[in-house]
C-alpha cells in the first residue's frame, strides 16, 4: 500500500533498491528535492515515522544518505535520499512527523547534515563542549584523537511570567537509575513545561559497530540497553540473517521467543512494583521484586545468565533447553501466575493506589499518534501496535496474541498494559514449551554481500526495536542504526507532563520507564 | 524533688528510646512487606555513623542553617519535659501548657522551613512551601482537637488533663472520641508518615520533610533525624497519655514509675503496629488531597467541640 502511494505521486522518481533485505521491506531512493514530498505521501497514507537516520556512504564513492523508515500496519517502507558532501543539507520532515524533531537534531549533531526548515538545531546527544564540527559518525572522524574542549552553553527553553520558577533535576538522581536531566518550569506545584536533556550516557555505540565483525556486533547489540539485552540481540541477529539470506532453524526462533517473553515478564514485574513504590505502596515493590528474582534465578540455572545476555547470536542461539528445563519453567510459571494474580488483586482493590495512578500523566491518543510512540506507551494510549503481530517471526505466526490496548493513556493504563502482557506472556511461554519443534539451534551464516542492507523489527518489552545494518564495500559493517523504543517514547513523556503537579512526575516517569542508554547510544 | 528526678528521667527516656521506637516501626514495616528487617538498634547505628561524619555546608548557608538542627533537637527535649509519659508529677508542666506544646513544634517547623530555603536549592524551597501548606491546616486542627480535650477536662495543663481523664470518675465522652480521631489523622501528617509524606523515599520531587533537610549532613543531619524520631515518639506518647492514660503514675509515689514504664512500652509497641497497618495499606495521597485529609481532621475536632457543648 505504501509502495502504491509512492508510485502514484512520485512515479519514476522513486528508484527501488534490490539490495535491501528482507524483501518484505521496500526501500526506494528519491531525489533530495522530493524527500519531503515522499514523507507527505506517507503522512496521507496514515503511516507513522519509525526512524530517521543518516549514513556516510563515501566508501561507496557517493556522499551521505538520509533514510526515513515508515510503518503502516505490517508494512515497512524505507525512503532514502542522497546528500552530496559539498552541500550537506536535506529537507526536514519535522513539520510532517514530530519525532523527526529529535532524529534530525541527532543527525545534525553526529553526522553534520543540516535539516533545512528544522525549527531547533541545538545539539542533541552530542554536548556543547564538543567542537561544533566534530561529527563522530562520519568516516573521516578520527576517534582516537582527543578533541579540544569548547566552552559552549546549552540554551534552555524559558517560561516567563509571575510566579514561574525552574526546578532542575539531575542528571545524577537519588536512586540507582541512569543519568538524564529534566528541567521543569512550574507555577506553584503545576508544571507548565518539561524539557528533557539526554545524552549523558552516549557511548558511541553506533560508531563502535563499524569497527566490529558481524559476530562481535551481536555482543555489542546485547549491551545497548542492559534490561533489553535479549530483544536487542535478536533484532541485530535477524537484521544480519536477513542480509545473508540463510534460514535460521525453527527451534532457534522458538527459543528466542522464549527468551524474549521471559525478559518481558521480568521487566514488567519490576516496573509494576516500581510504579506502586513511587506512590509509597512499597508492599508491591518487594513482592514483584521477589517474583522477578525467581525468574532471573531460573534463567541463570537454565541458560547460564540472569538476563540471558549473549544467548541469541546471528545464526541462532547458543543454549538449548532440555526436558527437565521445560519442567522447571512450567513449575515456576504455575507459582508465578498464582502469586501474580494475588498481587494484581491487591493493586486492583487498593483505592488509595488507584486514586494516584488514574488520570496521572495522560498521553492522549492523538498525541501518542502524532509522536509515533511505540510499545507499552502506544498501547496504553489507544495505538494497536505490536511487532509480534504485525511483523511476526516464528512462533508468533502460530497463535493468536491478545494485545491489550487501553485508551486512557494515564499511568494506570501503562501499568495495566504491563499486567495484561505478563498474563499473555505466561500463556505464550506455556505454548512454546508444549510445541517447540526439534532441530539444530544454530546454523552457519554466509558473509553478507557488499553493499547490502538488512532490517529487523522486534517487539522488546518496551516496544518495537529496529536495527538497520549496512554492509560496506568489503562486506564489513558500514553502518548499524539502532532505534530503541526510547528514542521516540521519551518525547511522549515530555508531552504527558504539562498540567500535572511536580510530585506526580516520578510516578509518570516510572510508568513510561524509558531507557537512557538505549536512547543515548 | 522527686518531680525533678522524674522530669530528668523522662527526658532521658525520650532521647534514649526514640530510636528504638523508630527501629520497631521500621521492623514491623519490613515484616508487613514480607522481607527480613534490620535490627531494632539500626537507628542508633545510623546516628552514630552520621555523628562521625564531616559536615558539608553549602557556600551560602547562613547561621539559620547551622542553628536549626540544635533548635529542632532542643524543642524535642523541651516537649519531652512537659508531656506526662510516666508521671503527672512534672514541675515543668506547670509552666508550659498544651498551647505551648503546639507552639514549640511550630517553632521547630518554622526554622526547618527557613533552613530549607536558606541554601537556595529548588528542592529545599519546594519542601518548605509544602510543609507550610500542610502546617497551615494541620496546626489549627491540632489546636482544635486539643481545645476540645481541654474543655472537656477543664484545664490546658497536660498533667491536669491526664489526671482528670484517668480519674475513676471519668466516663467515655463523645467529645473525646471525636478529638481522638482528629488526633490520629494529625499525628500522621505531623510526623510525616504515609499517606501524607513518605519517610523512606529517595524521590526528591515528591518529598515534603525530607526535601527541606536534603542539604544537611554529618552531625546536623544526625540531630535532625534524631529529633524526627523524638517527634514521632512524643506524638504517639502524647496520644496515649491523653486518650489511654492507663498506668501513668498520678501520685508522687516513685513506686508507680516502673509500672508506668511497662505500660508505656506496651502502648507504644501497639501504636507502632497501628501505624504500620495504616502505612502498608495505603498509598501516599496526591499532594492536593491533603487538604481534604486534614480538613477531615479539623472537622472531627470541631464536631468534638460541638458535642462537648451540646452533650456534656
Amino acid at each position: 500500500m505504501l509502495k502504491e502511494a509512492i508510485d502514484n505521486v512520485l512515479g519514476t522518481a522513486a528508484a527501488y533498491s534490490e539490495r535491501q533485505f528482507p524483501g518484505s521491506v521496500t526501500s526506494c531512493t528519491v531525489p533530495r528535492g522530493r524527500f519531503a514530498d515522499a514523507a507527505k505521501v506517507m503522512k496521507k497514507a496514515y503511516a507513522l515515522l519509525a526512524a530517521e537516520w543518516a549514513a556516510d556512504e563515501t566508501p561507496f564513492g557517493g556522499g551521505f544518505a538520509v533514510y526515513a523508515c515508515f510503518r503502516f500496519a505490517n508494512e515497512y517502507m524505507i525512503i532514502r535520499t542522497e546528500v552530496p558532501v559539498d552541500d550537506p543539507t536535506f529537507p526536514s520532515l519535522t513539520k510532517k512527523f514530530v519525532p523527526a524533531y529529535r532524529f534530525e537534531r541527532q543527525i545534525h549533531s553526529l553526522m553534520g547534515l543540516i535539516p533545512e526548515g528544522h525549527p531547533d538545531l541545538r545539539p542533541w546527544i552530542k554536548f556543547e563542549d564538543w567542537p561544533e564540527d566534530a561529527w563522530p559518525l562520519r568516516k573521516s572522524f578520527n576517534s582516537p584523537k582527543p578533541l579540544p574542549y569548547v566552552n559552549g552553553k546549552y540554551q534552555w527553553i524559558k517560561a516567563e511570567g509571575e510566579g514561574v520558577y525552574e526546578i532542575p533535576v539531575g542528571p545524577v538522581h537519588a536512586g540507582i537509575i541512569e543519568p538524564g536531566h529534566f528541567r521543569f518550569q512550574a507555577v506553584g506545584e503545576m508544571i507548565v513545561n518539561l524539557e528533557e536533556r539526554l545524552g549523558y550516557v552516549h557511548k558511541g555505540i553506533e560508531k563502535r559497530f563499524e569497527s566490529l565483525s558481524w559476530q562481535e556486533g551481536a555482543k555489542l547489540a546485547g549491551r545497548v540497553s542492559g534490561d533489553t539485552t535479549v530483544a536487542h540481540g535478536i533484532a541485530y541477529s535477524m537484521a544480519v540473517e536477513a542480509m545473508t539470506q540463510n534460514r535460521v532453524s525453527d527451534r532457534a526462533h522458538w527459543l528466542r521467543a522464549l527468551f524474549l517473553e521471559r525478559e518481558r515478564i521480568a521487566n514488567h514485574l519490576g516496573d509494576i512494583g516500581a510504579i506502586c513504590n513511587d506512590v509509597a505502596f512499597a508492599f508491591m515493590l518487594y513482592q514483584t521484586a521477589r517474583l522477578k528474582e525467581m525468574l532471573l534465578r531460573t534463567n541463570l540455572d537454565l541458560f547460564g545468565h540472569r538476563f540471558i545476555m549473549d544467548r541469541a547470536l546471528p545464526g541462532g542461539v547458543t543454549v538449548d533447553i532440555s526436558e527437565t528445563g521445560k519442567e522447571a519453567i512450567k513449575e515456576e510459571l504455575d507459582k508465578l501466575s498464582d502469586d501474580f494474580e494475588r498481587l494484581v488483586t491487591v493493586y486492583d482493590e487498593s483505592a488509595s493506589l488507584e486514586d494516584r495512578v488514574r488520570e496521572t500523566g495522560v498521553l492522549t491518543p492523538e498525541k501518542a499518534r502524532s509522536l509515533c510512540t511505540v510499545g507499552i506507551v502506544a498501547r496504553a494510549s489507544g495505538l494497536n501496535l505490536d511487532c509480534r503481530i504485525q511483523n511476526p517471526f516464528p512462533p508468533y505466526d502460530r497463535f493468536e496474541i491478545k494485545v491489550p490496548v487501553l485508551i486512557s493513556g494515564d499511568a494506570h493504563a501503562r501499568a495495566w498494559v504491563r499486567v495484561e502482557e505478563v498474563r499473555e506472556s505466561i500463556r505464550i511461554i506455556r505454548f512454546i514449551l508444549e510445541n517447540m519443534p526439534e532441530g539444530p539451534i544454530k546454523v552457519n551464516l554466509a558473509r553478507p554481500a557488499p553493499d547490502t542492507a538488512g532490517f529487523a523489527a522486534v517487539e522488546g518489552w518496551r516496544g518495537e526495536i529496529i536495527y538497520w545494518v549496512q554492509a560496506g564495500t568489503r562486506g564489513e559493517i558500514n553502518r548499524c542504526m539502532v532505534r530503541d523504543p526510547s528514542s521516540v517514547n521519551w518525547l511522549g513523556l515530555e508531552q504527558a507532563i504539562p498540567g500535572n503537579i511536580v510530585p506526580d512526575f516520578p510516578l509518570c516517569n516510572k510508568s513510561f520507564n524509558q531507557s537512557y542508554s538505549g536512547h543515548d547510544l | 524533688m522527686a518531680g525533678f528526678i522524674i522530669e530528668i528521667l523522662q527526658i532521658a527516656l525520650v532521647i534514649g528510646l526514640a530510636p528504638i521506637f523508630a527501629g520497631w516501626v521500621k521492623m514491623l514495616k519490613c515484616w508487613s512487606q514480607g522481607r527480613s528487617s534490620p535490627s531494632i538498634l539500626q537507628p542508633y547505628r545510623n546516628l552514630l555513623k552520621l555523628f562521625s561524619k564531616d559536615i558539608i555546608l553549602a557556600e551560602n548557608a547562613s547561621w539559620i542553617f547551622r542553628f536549626t538542627p540544635y533548635l529542632v533537637f532542643g524543642t524535642g527535649v523541651l516537649v519531652s519535659a512537659i508531656i506526662p509519659l510516666l508521671s503527672t508529677d512534672l514541675p515543668l508542666a506547670l509552666t508550659a501548657d498544651v498551647i505551648v506544646l503546639v507552639s514549640l513544634f511550630a517553632i521547630a517547623r518554622f526554622f526547618t522551613a527557613l533552613a530549607g530555603m536558606d541554601i537556595g536549592t529548588a528542592f529545599g524551597g519546594m519542601g518548605s512551601s509544602r510543609e507550610m501548606m500542610i502546617a497551615s491546616i494541620s496546626e489549627p486542627a491540632m489546636l482544635m482537637a486539643i481545645f476540645t480535650v481541654s474543655l472537656s477536662c477543664g484545664s490546658t495543663s497536660l498533667s491536669r488533663i491526664v489526671e482528670v481523664i484517668y480519674s475513676p470518675a471519668s466516663v467515655i465522652k463523645p467529645s473525646l472520641a471525636f478529638a481522638f480521631i482528629a488526633f490520629v489523622l494529625i499525628t500522621l501528617a505531623e510526623t510525616g508518615r504515609v499517606p501524607v509524606d513518605n519517610p523512606a523515599t529517595h524521590l526528591e520531587l515528591t518529598m515534603v520533610h525530607e526535601a527541606m533537610i536534603l542539604e544537611y549532613s554529618g552531625r546536623h543531619l544526625a540531630l535532625i533525624e534524631w529529633a524526627g524520631m523524638m517527634k514521632l515518639f512524643l506524638f504517639i506518647s502524647l496520644g496515649v497519655a491523653l486518650f489511654a492514660p492507663v498506668g501513668i503514675a498520678v501520685s508522687t509515689n516513685p513506686a508507680g514509675i516502673p509500672l508506668a514504664f511497662v505500660y508505656l512500652s506496651l502502648k507504644l509497641g501497639f501504636s507502632g503496629i497501628v501505624i504500620v497497618l495504616i502505612e502498608t495499606g495505603l498509598a501516599k495521597m496526591r499532594l492536593f488531597r491533603l487538604t481534604e485529609f486534614l480538613g477531615a481532621a479539623f472537622l472531627m475536632a470541631t464536631l468534638g467541640m460541638l458535642s462537648f457543648f451540646m452533650l456534656e
